[in-house]
């Protein structure tokens, strides 16, 4: 299956992957040969099969809309690169 | 040309649960930043969410309600972007198998009719966090005690045709799920939100124009006059010979218009696919009857309850079942005095003025239906005059008191004594000899005059009726 390099540049923006314009090509080529062996799947007739969602068998777990502890604070920010007053802070958004 | 305007309308909705939809931290509003949060809601790897019952019970509800399709098996989806507001990257929604489908909320529509707005679906997800922008330094902060909290989206078809009717079905939508008791339905406090897609197109004809999506109407105030904005401004870009652009834009209620968001938007392409966290829900017949037993009457039903069985006026009915504590409250008074009409009268004016002034709600009343059943009494056994009542009734929100003990205090009885008022009458007419000659000579209206003299002599307890009487006798 052929993938284009707009496809890849498209790709690597939503994951927010930073790839210069020589990569791009090598990429392409690569995530098309990886969907190509993918693509052996669809030699199998899978009409009238329902799609499965889920591997294991199961439906309906739930829990009690009971509170329990949330973390502490500070635990809650630790892993943070900053923290302010028990925000976490990231450069300025403005939507 | 004619043109005629299409809207949908997207509400999130709060759901009222102790905890969140995946994990069992609180949902309570105002608490510290970072306070009610885990490691699921945190999205830190390795972490499993857990679906909270009642969540799925509330949406249940609501689909019910609304008259949709319950699906018996339905599916969380993952909707992939990055915002600093969602710490896993990814948003657990519904997609391709949302809990309900194809229902439909019967408004009032422009004609004085009643009009089904159709529902396309309601699905149940999670809220994002909250971002505070620092207006000094370059950085925003994040409070994530909202996220997981549960919301359910309800979207509407594209049936709405008028900035009124979007009114009348947001109200509706409001009240059902305030009535169900599953959310507050606080637009201003932010648990329910509502987008708008509007179109307009040539009147009569059936292709849909280009839509725009409006988003942050954040006030019931406001809904009206942002979308009749929005339809304007499309109606003026058609007119020009220009076109629609398809781009989501702003209310702005400062400058009371819609900006664009242009430039600012990026392309969205969630990748949407199912939540391998989450396995699937099934709900059976058994679950959705037991739940229906469980609905109380709804405001429509109410409302035309209402009508029928107390002979009140829909403008009144309408009011008054706008929420299930207003009802309730006229409904206690009715059970005690059977004057459905007066009571009305009293709600919807000084009870309801009173509350607006004072900025309560009906659940914090000063005046309990109890008291204002005894007060109504006293109305309508002719012991005081509605003017009186007033008065009393105003005593009674100072000072707590009964109001049988306001009037007995301030001797407040309703004058009767119909020879007692004649001398009154007597005396005020002797006193104005110049009036009584010119309403002789035709100056009817001179009639309130005499009127109003003799309740300033009785201190407004004179019986009006007999007063009128007595007067149009004596000047006749």
């Amino acid at each position: 299956m052929k993938i284009s390099t707009q496809e890849v540049a498209h790709v690597a923006r939503l994951a927010r992957l930073t790839i210069d314009d020589a990569q791009l090509d090598l990429l392409a080529a690569q995530l098309g040969d990886i969907l190509t062996y993918v693509e052996t799947l669809n030699r199998l007739d899978t009409s009238g099969v329902e799609p499965t969602s889920h591997a294991v068998d199961i439906c309906n777990v739930f829990r009690a809309d009971e509170p329990v502890a949330s973390l502490d604070r500070n635990a809650a920010t630790a892993n943070a690169p900053e923290a302010l007053d028990g925000n976490f802070i990231v450069p300025k958004v403005i939507e | 040309m004619e043109f005629e305007p299409v809207i949908g309308l997207e509400v999130h909705a709060q759901l009222k649960t102790r905890t969140k939809i995946f994990c069992g931290c609180d949902t309570a509003f105002g608490a510290p930043p970072n306070t009610h949060v885990c490691p699921v809601c945190l999205g830190m790897p390795g972490v499993l969410p857990v679906l909270n019952r009642i969540v799925v019970e509330y949406a249940i509800k609501m689909a019910l309600a609304t008259n949709c399709d319950i699906a018996p098996k339905s599916r969380f989806a993952r909707k992939n972007y990055f915002y600093p507001d969602l710490p896993k990257g990814y948003q657990i929604s519904q997609y391709e198998l949302p809990i309900a489908e194809g229902g439909y909320v019967e408004v009032d529509a422009d004609g004085g009719n009643s009009r089904k707005i159709g529902l396309t679906r309601i699905h149940m997800e999670e809220d994002a966090g909250k971002l505070i922008h620092d207006p000094d330094r370059p950085h925003s902060r994040v409070d994530l005690n909202r996220t997981g909290v549960p919301l359910i989206e309800i979207v509407s078809e594209p049936d709405i045709r008028s900035p009124r009717e979007a009114g009348a079905y947001l109200r509706q939508l409001r009240a059902i799920l305030r009535y169900l008791d599953i959310s507050d339905g606080n637009m201003e406090e932010g648990s329910f939100r509502c987008d708008a897609n509007v179109s307009v197109r040539p009147a009569g004809s059936d292709p849909l124009g280009t839509r725009t999506e409006v988003k942050n109407i954040n006030s019931f105030k406001f809904v009206e006059s942002a979308l009749a904005y929005e339809i304007k401004r499309q109606i003026a870009v058609l007119e020009d010979g220009g076109v629609i652009i398809q781009e989501t834009r702003l209310w702005d209620s400062g400058r009371q218009r819609t900006v664009s968001m242009r430039g600012k938007e990026e392309a969205h392409d969630y990748r949407y696919f199912s939540d391998p966290d989450l396995v699937p829900l099934v709900i059976d017949d058994a679950w959705i009857e037991t739940i229906r037993k469980t609905l109380p009457e709804l405001p429509r039903a109410r409302k035309a309850r209402f009508v029928d069985n107390f002979g009140l006026p829909e403008h009144d009915a309408d009011i008054l079942t706008s929420s299930k504590e207003l009802a309730d409250y006229f409904e206690a008074c009715v059970r005690q005095i059977n004057a459905p009409k007066l009571v009305s009268n009293w709600v919807m004016g000084p009870l309801l003025a009173l509350l607006n002034a004072e900025g309560r709600t009906i659940a914090d009343t000063p005046v309990s239906p109890e008291r204002m059943a005894e007060l109504l009494a006293l109305v309508e056994n002719g012991t005081i005059s509605g003017k009186i009542a007033k008065t009393i009734f105003d005593e009674m929100v100072q000072t707590g008191e009964s109001p049988e003990a306001v009037v007995s205090r301030k001797e407040l009885v309703q004058v009767t004594d119909e020879a007692a008022l004649e001398a009154i009458v007597d005396r005020v007419l002797a006193a104005n000899p110049s009036e009584v000659e010119s309403y002789r000579g035709g100056k009817t209206k001179l009639m309130g005059f005499f009127v109003g003299q003799i309740m300033k002599e009785t201190r407004g307890k004179a019986n009006p009726q007999i007063v009128n009487t007595l007067l149009k006798n004596k000047l006749g």
